[in-house]
């Protein structure tokens, strides 16, 4: 009697402290703040803020083109195109026609940092030491790694007045502007201030962009304001605050959304998008330069060397099903480039479902369901535009398993995959490994093309992991790095996207579509066709 | 007592050396690079060189080892691979917010197990004692990252009752002891809670029936005392083993839960953790999985010497 008089009492506390909990309640719990932004990054942590920021295309998409600009910018204003550079703090820039290596840019006369100081040709020199001088102050390790991969082509720089300055690339090289968008001005004064600590300029960073850093906690958050006095009045922040929230756990950025924690969530998982449209959730897509691909090996051992296999490997892949299994948050590839981008030309070849032809090839290369071509491809469980790597190379290797490819996976962490693809194919480590499943971008012409198909840019120095020769493909790489004209430029790419996908230089699955999901009352937002995307249009009404 | 605390705390130099080596090892041990996160695409071998000569991995290990130790010792941890921030200045911080979310844990999992456990172990046998038993080992057997998100789903989804992920509006920085903080701690802290509580009410519950069962038992009912002073004979006495098993749990606790934090992003030493292992973070892993294994070795030390205050008989041993 008493122990059942004790349970009721139990029972009875509990159920009071839950109503209790409940009672309590405050009905202005993460409710939307009119003029607030709060967004979730997948990001684990708030990328660096002193002005090449780290966590890769993140990283830039929320620290780098919010605090800071560039010399040139990604045009993030139309959803319908692919995005293009664009003038920023340089107004305009020629090429020496005697020598093409010899860059001048016509700097924008009244900018201002938003320590008020003012952004010159002394700024873009110190700048452009900060990342590749060793033997100046302000030389920065940290930041000169994140701006590697886009001051690499550069040679050297001097100003020539105060609002002219040169800049000389180590070979003619006609994407340099699409480099120059991604190397951000920091301010030299506020470096000064502080003691010429970047430590200290971190948690106090002074760009010229349209947000300024207000605060920051590492690893929780990082609140922006609005810079009223930014150059260019098309771009003030429609919204007065913007913070940035870490959240890696995708369904924990998805119950953040739903309980009203934060705004907008960056990458929602397919299976959660029904429920956040059911909760009257925007998702937001758009095609962007992303592929997720098999880069394949040349080498000997690789059954991928015959071109009928890397052609039955890319009919045997049902990626509408594919797509299917995403949700719809991804579109079939055609090639490395999504079929209404300039760059795709006019491949012969066409990428589809053909099970029939690609047992046809197989069997003409030597290989049948008694002989199935043996491939081993390293993958990662997770990783930067991996999107699902588990259960769609589980797809995939079926649909190879239909045709006679006999897929065996090496799992590794998304770091040591990188690794093992900076490292190419003819490593020790890659023995007998036939492809590596390492995602894609292609926003600008050397990743996404030249580079990654030219037999002169093989890792590390270039993209090509697997030995890929092609004389086609290495003439018309070295013209489209060697010509200025944007026009013509796009049509040379397009005739070398045209060789490698007739080639079947890598086994192409599907686009991403930049998923992301935002609360209702989120308005103003354009997704543009890019891994980086505007922020200052948007407002919480 | 005091030569056998001071006889302790000698025995924790050379375990907290053999933690630091392990730890050093484990982490180089593992496949891949560990500047690969920091080296940008497409670098030449002379920047990587340049790169590895910075952050100084191009010494050989017993070097770089004896190097981060002599700066361990002198309270210098090193500085994030990723971030560049001193590893000791993110360390603290997360320590903290661990302790915070942790205290509630044991306040939730050791109240709950200690009440289940006597109950348990006084009606031992009955029915109550096997829904207890059924409670603990859901306790212990349910997956935390599950249960996380099931909380969150109820309490701050569909309910909005509760608040699903963080510390609050103003982070860590604005964390308080009022009922606009608290609420964030609520469903992390139930969630971490669980495992202990089933784990302590297995041990108290084993425990109290055995003393219970203890000749002297029947002497104390035999003398006519109340059932209040006899049960202040049974805590006694079942008190020091339950010392070693709450001590454990304590430890596992403050060492943080990589899932429950991220789940939660509640910015511990397991959300710490979680970032320098996919960042590949080396100084941070090595610097956060030092303290933690430190932290460990602490309570360890602790309980050891608690107990013997409690029981003489342990030091005797």
């Amino acid at each position: 009697m008493i122990r059942r008089s004790f349970l009721w009492l139990l029972s009875a506390a509990s159920l009071t402290a839950v109503m209790c909990v409940a009672a309590r309640h405050d009905s202005a719990l993460a409710q939307s703040k009119p003029g607030v932004l709060r967004v979730a990054m997948t990001a684990g942590d708030i990328p660096l803020t002193t002005g090449q920021p780290s966590q890769g295309g993140e990283g830039i998409r929320f620290i780098g083109i919010t605090l800071y600009d560039g010399l040139t910018r990604w045009d993030l204003s139309k959803s319908d195109k692919a995005a293009e550079v664009i003038p920023d703090l340089a107004e305009s820039w020629t090429v020496n026609p005697g020598d093409q290596k010899i860059w001048t840019f016509k700097l924008r006369k009244g900018v201002k940092f938003h320590d008020g100081s003012e952004f010159n040709a002394d700024a873009v020199v110190w700048n452009l030491d900060k990342l590749m001088n060793k033997e100046t102050p302000q030389f920065d390790q940290a930041q000169a790694n994140q701006a590697a991969s886009y001051s690499a082509p550069i040679a050297s720089w001097r100003k020539i007045d105060d609002w002219t300055v040169e800049i000389t690339t180590k070979r003619v090289d006609a994407v340099l502007p699409y480099n120059l968008a991604n190397l951000f001005m920091s301010s030299p004064k506020r470096w000064e201030d502080l003691g010429r600590d970047w430590s200290k300029v971190a948690e106090k960073p002074s760009g010229t962009g349209p947000w300024m850093l207000e605060s920051f906690k590492p690893r929780e958050r990082a609140e922006l304001v609005r810079n009223p006095d930014h150059w260019d009045k098309t771009r003030i922040t429609k919204s007065e605050r913007l913070i940035l929230l870490p959240m890696p756990d995708p369904n924990t950025r998805v119950a953040a959304l739903l309980s009203g924690q934060v705004d907008w969530i960056e990458a929602p998982p397919p299976d959660a998008v029904p429920r956040l449209k059911q909760q009257k959730m925007q998702i937001v897509t758009n095609l962007y330069p992303h592929i997720w691909p098999y880069q394949l090996s040349f080498l000997d051992d690789s059954p991928f060397k015959d071109i009928r296999v890397r052609k039955a490997a890319n009919l045997a892949i049902d990626r509408d099903g594919l797509v299917k299994m995403l949700g719809g948050l991804a579109v079939p590839a055609k090639g490395m480039v999504n079929e209404t981008h300039p760059w795709f030309g006019k491949p012969t070849f066409e990428i589809k479902y053909d099970p029939e032809q690609a047992k046809k090839l197989l069997k003409e290369a030597g290989y049948g369901p008694e002989k199935p071509a043996k491939v081993k491809i390293v993958i990662s469980p997770s990783g930067s535009g991996q999107m699902q790597p588990l259960p769609m190379n589980e797809f995939i290797k079926e649909n190879f398993a239909d045709v006679g490819i006999d897929m065996e996976f090496e799992v590794l962490d998304w770091e040591a995959l990188r690794t093992r693809r900076r490292l190419g194919a003819e490593a020790p480590e890659n023995k007998g490994r036939h492809g590596v499943n390492n995602s894609w971008g292609y926003w600008d012409p050397d990743i996404g093309l030249i580079a990654a198909a030219g037999s002169f840019a093989r890792v590390p120095v270039g993209f090509n992991w697997g030995d890929y020769k092609n004389e086609k493909a290495d003439a018309l790489a070295l013209k489209a790095k060697a010509t200025f004209d944007p026009v013509e430029q796009a049509k040379i790419l397009g005739e070398l996207h045209s060789v490698i996908v007739d080639d079947a230089m890598w086994v192409w699955m599907v686009h991403d579509l930049n998923p992301r999901a935002m609360r209702p009352n989120v308005k103003g937002f354009v997704q543009a066709q890019s891994w980086f995307q505007d922020l200052t249009p948007v407002v919480v009404e | 007592m005091f030569v056998y605390a001071l006889r302790r705390i000698l025995y924790t130099i050379p375990i907290a050396i053999g933690v630091s080596l392990v730890c050093f090892a484990l982490i180089h041990l593992a496949p891949g690079d560990p500047l690969s996160s920091v080296i940008p695409e497409g670098a030449s071998a002379e920047m990587i060189a340049q790169i590895r000569t910075a952050y100084g991995f191009d010494r050989p290990l017993p070097v770089q080892y004896l190097k981060w130790l002599g700066h361990v010792v002198t309270g210098d941890f090193g500085t994030s691979i990723m971030t560049r921030r001193p590893v000791l200045a993110e360390v603290l911080p997360a320590v903290l917010n661990t302790l915070t979310l942790a205290s509630a844990a044991v306040l939730f999992g050791f109240a709950l197990g200690c009440l289940f456990g006597v109950i348990s172990g006084y009606v031992a046998g009955t029915p109550t004692d096997r829904s207890v038993a059924a409670f603990s080992i859901t306790g212990v057997s349910i997956p935390h990252y599950w249960l996380g998100m099931v909380l969150i789903v109820i309490f701050a989804v569909n309910l909005n009752v509760l608040p699903a992920t963080g510390m609050g509006e103003g982070g860590s920085g604005s964390f308080g002891f009022n009922w606009d903080s608290l609420q964030y701690l609520i469903l992390p802290a139930l969630t971490l809670s669980v495992i202990p509580a089933g784990i302590i009410a297995r041990a108290v519950r084993g425990t109290v029936a055995e003393v219970r069962k203890q000749d002297f038992m029947q002497t104390l009912y035999a003398k006519g005392l109340p059932g209040r002073r006899v049960f202040v004979h049974v805590v006694k006495n079942a008190l020091p083993a339950v010392l070693a098993v709450m001590g454990l749990q304590l430890a596992q606790l403050l060492g943080g839960s990589i899932l429950v934090e991220t789940v939660f992003a509640w910015p511990g030493t397991g959300f710490l953790l979680n970032n320098a292992i996919f960042t590949r973070d080396l100084p941070m892993l090595q610097g956060t999985i030092l303290v933690l294994a430190m932290f460990f070795v602490l309570i360890n030390l602790l309980v050891d010497i608690l107990q013997t205050a409690v029981d003489p008989r342990i030091k005797r041993a």
